[in-house]
Parts: structure tokens; C-alpha cells; sequence
């Protein structure tokens, strides 16, 4: 049955979380059993998973500190997850000092944990809003006290669009949110693929497969299919690249083969 | 810092980057290689420090132990590979000149802190970041809790406060909640008093497919269903709902519970069975009216095969004069009599009677044998009205005109069947009323067409589509056109040209005969006037317009007469004005007046159809009238030969007499030549008909005046 608007999603603990597993992945004790045991699981097909997530966090690394060099101090990171280390507002203060920072997430216990994270914290906040009603992102009080939408945004959407079916027409939901931006602004995407993994297909598919019976499907999908999420952007060098192409600070040679799974880019608005 | 090659210092960055080659590919951190080394060479300072160090110190080792977790090096092989390196390593590149021995066992003891540090570190770090992330879930369960604690208060406030009556049953059937309104609804202040069961819950006038519905939902066949559905009250009253049903599953789909939504509708239903009650029913007498009857009677011409219908549409004779007279309170009392009169009448099933207005009612019967039983119908309601009624003590005859109308469902509309019916009542009424005629299609058809032409007279005149053809008048003594008579057609665009006998009665009925007539004057005159200019010296072409009983009593007649002949530069005394006399019979002198006024200018007024009505002479003395036109009936006895002798004798009396009271006489009519030698004789003045020529525009009439003069 669906879930009515005034229900509050329930929280079931048991069910393995994609961002507690992300936690996981990176070394993280944020997380229960069942995380472990799916992750553990996803693990024995894509063993370089963890390498796949600290690529794909070094990426944005590298392009909220490309955001805050191009003058931009708001960043809206949606689907954040449980923040552990490096996170975007704190690689965000270091390079732009005064930047402030809307987390949003759908997952109860990343929002109530980030909460905790950020307690005192004047220049952050989080949403708990789905990335697939971003009319209730945009509105929410959290970006309305600390974001101005006239000015540049950084928006991070890493790892989270291969987690929204077609079906919930994901490039609606960010066609949305880059109406929404004032010129300058840019989009930040880190995205699955099948393209670049050193695995074969089926090997991949064994990882997606267990995404699958967690409820929680990895959509993967093309380099031209996640290069339209970035319609009407420009894209900036070097464009739409595997993770460990993207202005890369560390030499090709020492990075570790995972590091090239995926796609990741980051536009900007004219 | 100065490095110098080879230096302590050198040799120290040189096993910081070896160190952090070897961890960095088992570490989590999101940090390159060359930041992490940065972050590891404070870390080999104090690790070359401590191996140099006079005494041994543990806290050393396992302070940067702890500090490997803090850099994310929290997999098991990050520690087994700085250890290695430290191993491999530190004595090598950081021990300077010391001891070997001194130094390699210092190294493993550093070793030995590092990794308790280490452990220690990771165990402090994990059981933080369980307990944050389990406080996480926590609050989150906390939140979803009191958020769902909060929805249940609403809900349980919108249950309990509705203004709706809810119940909520098993699919057995049990009822296991109902709210506040419900048992309002029922009349009862707990729970227990009403049924256990929703099966118990029957009512004789439930819909058939209530129960059919009701099965289907709880067998899970139908989501939910809507109906209208009594109950009865524990104290036996009826309760009327509009009631929605639906099936409640649970999380995974499986049917649960029945949910009914109840609305109140027992005060309504009563208003609106007796709004339905007066929408259909006529105040004065309760019978029923208009649109109950035009339900009735299109359900029986809707009726199948060999179902017949017939119609008796009745209308007082005389109605008006009794309210007039009596006043409508006297009036109102008798049509209530007549309408209970009427109801005895029509009690068989299949019959009704309706008041559809003022003194009209209908009496309605059907089925099979219609042919036969309405004329019964008829024949009751005529007796039915035969007793007088009896009203402020006095004795009322009452009588009445009915049309009846039957024949087959299925072929005609009500509106047509009722239209038929009104004209059959009008054809008895005017029989003389106190009768009843059957309706047949060529009564109709005729009264249609009249309706038709009734209706399209005022445009008719609008858009010119009448004209005028003339009649010569001839001098019977030497045989010269005198003038003639004006004769209005209607060129209608349908039923082509029409005599004034189509539509003159109906122009006078409608009141479109006074800007008829005045046309036909200002036409007349006009035409009359161009004669005398075409016609030069050779004396005056008078014309003859005819006057309608209702343009005489118009009190603008004589103004516009005289406008009229002003306007065309006409004398008076060219125009000659024929009135019937049947219109001028029992005149008073203030209809005579504007006649005597048109006579005093000179105008000459016509006694038209004389000899037609009751001709009373007495009376022509009185009348301001110049000549008399001769019916045609007294000419027409003249056309066989020899001519009748009496028709002779009365002629020439009549001629007598007009003479002796100085009035000209004109004849209708004539059609031979023989006719007219003998109205010459017998004295007449002038004549007209087919023999001289028939009515025809007015440049024919010119050609004939011409032929005179000439000829």
C-alpha cells in the first residue's frame, strides 16, 4: 500500500541502509550487521567497492574545493549519507571559508546522525527530503535560511542518481533543481557504470543484484545517459570522465584500478 | 627543515614516503598519497624520536598507534603494513649511529605500543561511532514514534469527532468499532445496544444488489461499493443513509478489515419527498400537475408493443365568467370540487388525472384496451360534471369541452399527443362546447397550419409579403369602371398565395388587423390617387378598402384615415370604407361615431355583406352608411335562366328601399352577362365580379378604364 503523505516512513533497522553500507565500505563503524553483511556480500562479486567509494570521495573533494576556487561558498549536498570524514563542509571551510552547507538525505538515521554531527553548527544543516520531490528540497526552511538561490550554488548529487529509477524520472527531478540555480552555478555528479570497471559484466551484475533484494536498486547506466543530467550545463574540463580522470592529483599510475569505475563531472550554469 | 642529503632529515623523509606507499593502499582516506605522507611525517618524527630516545616511552608508540586511526588506517592490513614498515625500516633509516641490538629491540617495543595504541584507538573509535549511529536510529525511531503517536491523536480525534458515522467491521462481519456520530445516527449512547453483526443489519427496503456487493467486498472480489440504505433504529425508527464501504488491506495487501463511512440522510429524503411531492403536484386541488403528468405520459408512449393510451383533455366552458362574477376564492372552491369530481373518475390502475392549469385538467388512461375505455372516460367525466356545484349557496352548472385523443405507444411524443389534444378540445368548444370530439389528423393538420400562419403574420407584414389586387366596380347603366374594390393577398413563402379568408380571422384574433388594415389603406389610397393622375378628367376611380370589426373600435381609426388620405392628396370622397354588418349589429353610437365622422368628410361607408345576417332595416336609418353591397347569395339565383322569381322580388325591394333612403346599392358576383342585364333592370347601381373581371393589380384596372373611355 503506498505510504500516505502525513505517514512518517518507518524505520526498520534490519533492512540493510545503502548509506550505512557506504560507511562501511570506508572503514566506518556507522553501521549495523545487516549493512556489513550486504556490503560483505556485494563485496564478493566488486571486491574493489571500498576503492570504488574513496575515489568516488576523492572526486568530491577535488570538485567542491574546483566550486569553492570558483567563488562559490553555498553547496547542497543531497544524498549525503552518514558523514564520516572529509565531508563536504569540512573541505568546504578549509577552501572557502564562511561557506555554508544544506545536507539533505531520505534515509531517518543518516538525518538524525548528521543532526548530531552538526549540533552547534550555525554555517550547516540537513533536510530529511527525497531527491525525487525536489520542490520540497528547494523549500525546505533548512535552504531557505542558509542558501540564497540568486547567488552560485554548488550542487553535489555523487553517488546517489544511480539510486533513483527511471521510472521516478530522475532528469525531471534534476531538470528541477538546475531551473532552480542562479547562473554560475554548478552541478556536481559522480555516477555507476558498468564503463571502466575491471570486472566483467556478469561479475558487476552479482553486486547490482544484491542492491536489488535490499530494495534499494543500482541503476547503472551509460556515459551518454548520466552525460544528460547535465543538460544546459557547460561542461568543465575535462568533461564527463571516468572518477580518477577528473583533475586528477594523483598520478594515473598510483591510482588503484577500481578508481576508474564510473563516471563523474561537474558543469556549469551560464 | 633543512634536508641535506643523506641527513637525519632526509633519511627521515625518505622513510616517511616508503611508510606511506605501504600503508596508503589499505587506507580509507579520501587524502592523496602525497597528503597522506604529509600527515604520516610528524608521526615517523616521533617514531624516530622515541627509538633514539634515552629511555623508552610507551605513550610514543601508541600515541601515533592511535594516530594511524585517525588518519582512517582502520583496516586490519593498514596496521600490519605499518608495522612491517616500521619493522623493516625505522632502525635503518631513522636509527642514526646507535646500538643495532639497542635499537631493534626499542623498535619492537615501539612496535608493541603502536599496535595497543592502535587497537585501543580503534575499539574507543568504534564504540563511539556504534553508539552515535544506534543514537541515530534511535532518534530516528524516536521521531517516527512520536510522529505516529501524533497521527493516532488525529486520527483518533477525526474519528471520534466526525461528523460522518464510521464503523469498522471484520470480514466476518463483526463490528468492532463505531464513532460517537454512528451511534448518534442510531440513536443510542453505547456501542452494545446496536447489532454485533453488519448481517444483522437488513432492512426490507435494501437495494437487491446491497447484499450481492456486500459479499463480494468481504470476499475481497471488490474494493468498496456506495448505496443508499435504511436501518432500523433500536427503537424501530428508520434511519436513511448513503453509506460507502470499503475493504481494508494490510501493509502487504491481504484483506483485513471492512471500513463504513455513513451519512445521515433520513431529513433529506423527507424533504425531498416532499419537494418531489410538491414539484409534482398541483397546490389548489393535490392532483397532479403538469410535469407528473408529462412523466406519466411519456412512460406510456414510451410503453411497448400493444400498449395503447388515451387522453381526454378537459376545459370548462365558461370559467372566466364564474371567476369574474364569484371572485377567485369562488373559483378556486369550484375547481377543488370538480378535480375530487374528476379523481372518482379515474381510479383503475393504469388511469390518472392531472390539473395542467387554470380550468384545464387531463385524464390519462392506459394499456391494452385504450380504443374502448376512453371514451368510458369521457362519458364519466361529462357525468361527472352534469350536478350542479354547489358554491356560497348557489347552484353552479358547470360544463365542460374535452378532446380525446388515442392510439398506439410508441408513434408520437407527448408534446404532440398533448397539442392534438388541446386542438380536438378547442374543435368541441367551439361546436358549442358541453361535448367531447375525438381527435382525427386532419383537424389537426388544419389547426396546425392556422397556428402556423398565426405565428408568422407579424413578420409576414415586416417582410412585405403582402400585396393588394383590385376588383373593378362597374356602373350598371352605361357600363364605365367606377372604381374598386382593394383585396389584400399574402404571398406566403411556403403556402404561396393566400386569400384574406386564410388569414383575416386570424390577423383580427392576434390584433395584427389594425396595422394591416392601415397598410392596406395607405396602399389603397395611394393607388387610388395614381389613377386619378393617370386617369386624367375623365372622373374620379374611387377605391373600396374593407374595414375589420376590430379596426373600427381602434380609436386611431379616423386620425389615420385622414392622415392618410393627406398624405397621398386623395379627396375623401374617392375612398369608400365597406364595414360588415354583421359588425355594426346592435352598434351604440359610440362605435358609430368615428363612422359618422368618415361620412361627415365626405368618405362613403359600404354596408358590406347586407342581406347576410339578420338584416335589420329599422336600423339603417340610424347608420351613417352611403351604399349597400348586395351578398352575393341573392345574385347567384339570377345566373340560371329564367331567374328565380323570388330572389327577384327581394332584390328589387331591397333596391326599393335603398333608394328611398338614398343609399346607392352594389351587387357581388356577377359572373354572366344575363345577370347583369337583369340587375340593371331591377334598378342596381353598380357591380362587380368575374364577369366584368377578376381581382388583379391595379394596371389592369387602368387598362379596363382606358377600354371604357375609349370604347
Amino acid at each position: 500500500m503506498e505510504r500516505p503523505a502525513w505517514a512518517p516512513r518507518s524505520i526498520d533497522i534490519s533492512m540493510p541502509s545503502v548509506a550505512r553500507m557506504y560507511d562501511y565500505y570506508l572503514g566506518g563503524s556507522h553501521n549495523f550487521e545487516v549493512d556489513r553483511e550486504a556490503a560483505r556480500r556485494a563485496m564478493e562479486f566488486v571486491p574493489g567497492l571500498p576503492k570504488i567509494m574513496q575515489a568516488n570521495r576523492a572526486f568530491m573533494r577535488r570538485a567542491v574545493r574546483h566550486a569553492a576556487r570558483a567563488g562559490i561558498t553555498q553547496f547542497l549536498d543531497i544524498g549525503s549519507g552518514i558523514p564520516s570524514f572529509g565531508n563536504v563542509h569540512e573541505v568546504a571551510r578549509e577552501a572557502a571559508p564562511g561557506a555554508r552547507v544544506v545536507y539533505v538525505d531520505h534515509d531517518p538515521v543518516a538525518v538524525a546522525h548528521t543532526q548530531a554531527v552538526l549540533e552547534g553548527a550555525d554555517d550547516a544543516d540537513v533536510v530529511a527530503a527525497d531527491l525525487r520531490k525536489p520542490r520540497d528540497v528547494l523549500t525546505s526552511p533548512q535552504v531557505e535560511r542558509l542558501i540564497d538561490l540568486n547567488r552560485p550554488v554548488a550542487l553535489l548529487l555523487v553517488a546517489i542518481l544511480h539510486f533513483v529509477e527511471d521510472t521516478d524520472d530522475p532528469y525531471g527531478a534534476v531538470a528541477e533543481l538546475r531551473d532552480a540555480l542562479a547562473p554560475g552555478s554548478v552541478l556536481v555528479v559522480s555516477h555507476a557504470s558498468y564503463e571502466g570497471i575491471p570486472l566483467p559484466r556478469e561479475r558487476v551484475e552479482g553486486a547490482v543484484d544484491v542492491y536489488k533484494d535490499i530494495r534499494n536498486p543500482l541503476i547503472m547506466r551509460s556515459r551518454d545517459e548520466i552525460a544528460r543530467f547535465f543538460e544546459g550545463y557547460d561542461m568543465v574540463e575535462p568533461g564527463l570522465v571516468p572518477m580518477a580522470k577528473w583533475r586528477p592529483d594523483t598520478a594515473p599510475e598510483d591510482e588503484d584500478p577500481y578508481a576508474f569505475s564510473g563516471f563523474a563531472g561537474v558543469g556549469t550554469k551560464a | 627543515m633543512s634536508a641535506e642529503p643523506d641527513g637525519p632529515e632526509d633519511r627521515l623523509r625518505r622513510f616517511a614516503t616508503i611508510w606511506s606507499r605501504a600503508v596508503f593502499p589499505a587506507t580509507s582516506t579520501s587524502l592523496t598519497r602525497p597528503e597522506f605522507e604529509e600527515l604520516l611525517l610528524p608521526l615517523a618524527r616521533r617514531l624516530s624520536e622515541a627509538l633514539r630516545a634515552r629511555t623508552y616511552d610507551a605513550e610514543e608508540g601508541r600515541a601515533v598507534g592511535a594516530a594511524l586511526v585517525e588518519a582512517h588506517c582502520t583496516e586490519p592490513e593498514a596496521l600490519s603494513s605499518a608495522l612491517d614498515c616500521v619493522d623493516a625500516y625505522l632502525v635503518l633509516y631513522c636509527g642514526g649511529d646507535g646500538h643495532q641490538e639497542d635499537l631493534r629491540a626499542r623498535a619492537a617495543r615501539l612496535q608493541s605500543a603502536m599496535a595497543a595504541g592502535y587497537a585501543e584507538a580503534l575499539r574507543q573509535r568504534t564504540l563511539t561511532e556504534q553508539e552515535a549511529i544506534a543514537r541515530a536510529a534511535l532518534e530516528a525511531q524516536g521521531a517516527v514514534a512520536r510522529a505516529l503517536h501524533a497521527t493516532e491523536a488525529r486520527f483518533r480525534a477525526v474519528f471520534e469527532g466526525a461528523a460522518i458515522g464510521i464503523g469498522i467491521a471484520d470480514l466476518d462481519g463483526n463490528i468492532l468499532q463505531v464513532n460517537g456520530a454512528l451511534l448518534r445516527m442510531f440513536g443510542v449512547t453505547e456501542q452494545a445496544r446496536l447489532a454485533r453483526c453488519v448481517t444483522e443489519w437488513t432492512h426490507p427496503e435494501d437495494a437487491p444488489q446491497v447484499w450481492r456487493l456486500y459479499e463480494e467486498l468481504v470476499r475481497a472480489e471488490r474494493e468498496h461499493y456506495h448505496t443508499e440504505k435504511a436501518f432500523y433504529r433500536p427503537d424501530g425508527t428508520v434511519l436513511w443513509t448513503n453509506l460507502t464501504v470499503s475493504l481494508l488491506r494490510d501493509a502487504d495487501g491481504n484483506p483485513q478489515y471492512q471500513l463504513a463511512l455513513m451519512e445521515d440522510t433520513t431529513e433529506r429524503r423527507l424533504l425531498n419527498l416532499r419537494l418531489r411531492y410538491e414539484a409534482t403536484h398541483d397546490a389548489l386541488t393535490g392532483l397532479p400537475n403538469r410535469t407528473l403528468f408529462f412523466e406519466r405520459l411519456e412512460k406510456a408512449l414510451a410503453a411497448g408493443d400493444g400498449q395503447r393510451f388515451g387522453l381526454c383533455y378537459l376545459d370548462l366552458d365558461g370559467f372566466k365568467a364564474i371567476n369574474d362574477s364569484l371572485g377567485h376564492a369562488a373559483g378556486d372552491r369550484l375547481l377543488v370540487e370538480i378535480a375530487d369530481r374528476l379523481q372518482s373518475c379515474a381510479t383503475a390502475p393504469g388511469e390518472m388525472v392531472a390539473r395542467l392549469g387554470g380550468d384545464e385538467f387531463v385524464a390519462l388512461t392506459t394499456g391494452p384496451d385504450t380504443e374502448s375505455e376512453v371514451d368510458d372516460l369521457a362519458d364519466r367525466i361529462m357525468n361527472a360534471l352534469v350536478t350542479p356545484v354547489r358554491i356560497d349557496g348557489r347552484e353552479l352548472l358547470v360544463r365542460g369541452s374535452i378532446g380525446i385523443v388515442e392510439g398506439p405507444a410508441g408513434e408520437r411524443g407527448p408534446a404532440e399527443v398533448l397539442r392534438s389534444a388541446d386542438i380536438t378540445m378547442y374543435r368541441a368548444k367551439s361546436a358549442g362546447g358541453n361535448r367531447y370530439e375525438v381527435a382525427d389528423a386532419e383537424a389537426d393538420a388544419r389547426a396546425i397550419t392556422r397556428h402556423g400562419l398565426t405565428t408568422a403574420l407579424p413578420a409576414a407584414l415586416d417582410r412585405g409579403e403582402f400585396f393588394i389586387e383590385y376588383q373593378p366596380l362597374v356602373h350598371l347603366g352605361d357600363g364605365t369602371v367606377r372604381g374598386a374594390e382593394a383585396l389584400v393577398r399574402w404571398l406566403h413563402p411556403q403556402h404561396g398565395v393566400l386569400g384574406p379568408d386564410r388569414f383575416i380571422p386570424l390577423a383580427e384574433r392576434t390584433g395584427l388587423i389594425v396595422p394591416l388594415g392601415r397598410w392596406v389603406l395607405e396602399q389603397s389610397v395611394r393607388q387610388a390617387r395614381e389613377w386619378q393622375q393617370r386617369h386624367g378628367g375623365r372622373g374620379p376611380l374611387r377605391v373600396n378598402v374593407n374595414l375589420s370589426p376590430c379596426q373600427l373600435t381602434h380609436p386611431g381609426l379616423v386620425q389615420d384615415t385622414v392622415e392618410i388620405l393627406e398624405r397621398a392628396g386623395l379627396e375623401p370622397d374617392a375612398l369608400c370604407l365597406e364595414v360588415t354588418e354583421s359588425a355594426l349589429i346592435g352598434a351604440d353610437d359610440d362605435l358609430l361615431k368615428p363612422l359618422r365622422r368618415l361620412a361627415e368628410m365626405g368618405i362613403d361607408i359600404a354596408l358590406d355583406d347586407f342581406g347576410t345576417g339578420y338584416s335589420n332595416l329599422a336600423n339603417l336609418r340610424r347608420l351613417p352608411v352611403r351604399v349597400l353591397k348586395l351578398d352575393r347569395s341573392f345574385t347567384q339565383g339570377m345566373q340560371q335562366f329564367p331567374a328565380d322569381p323570388v330572389d327577384l322580388k327581394i332584390v328589387e325591394g331591397i333596391v326599393s328601399l335603398a333608394h328611398s333612403l338614398d343609399l346607392a346599392v352594389t351587387v357581388e358576383g356577377v359572373e354572366t352577362g344575363a345577370q347583369a342585364e337583369q340587375l340593371r333592370i331591377l334598378g342596381c347601381d353598380t357591380a362587380q365580379g368575374w364577369y366584368y373581371a377578376r381581382p388583379g393589380p391595379p394596371e389592369r384596372l387602368h387598362e379596363l378604364a382606358l377600354v371604357d373611355a375609349t370604347g
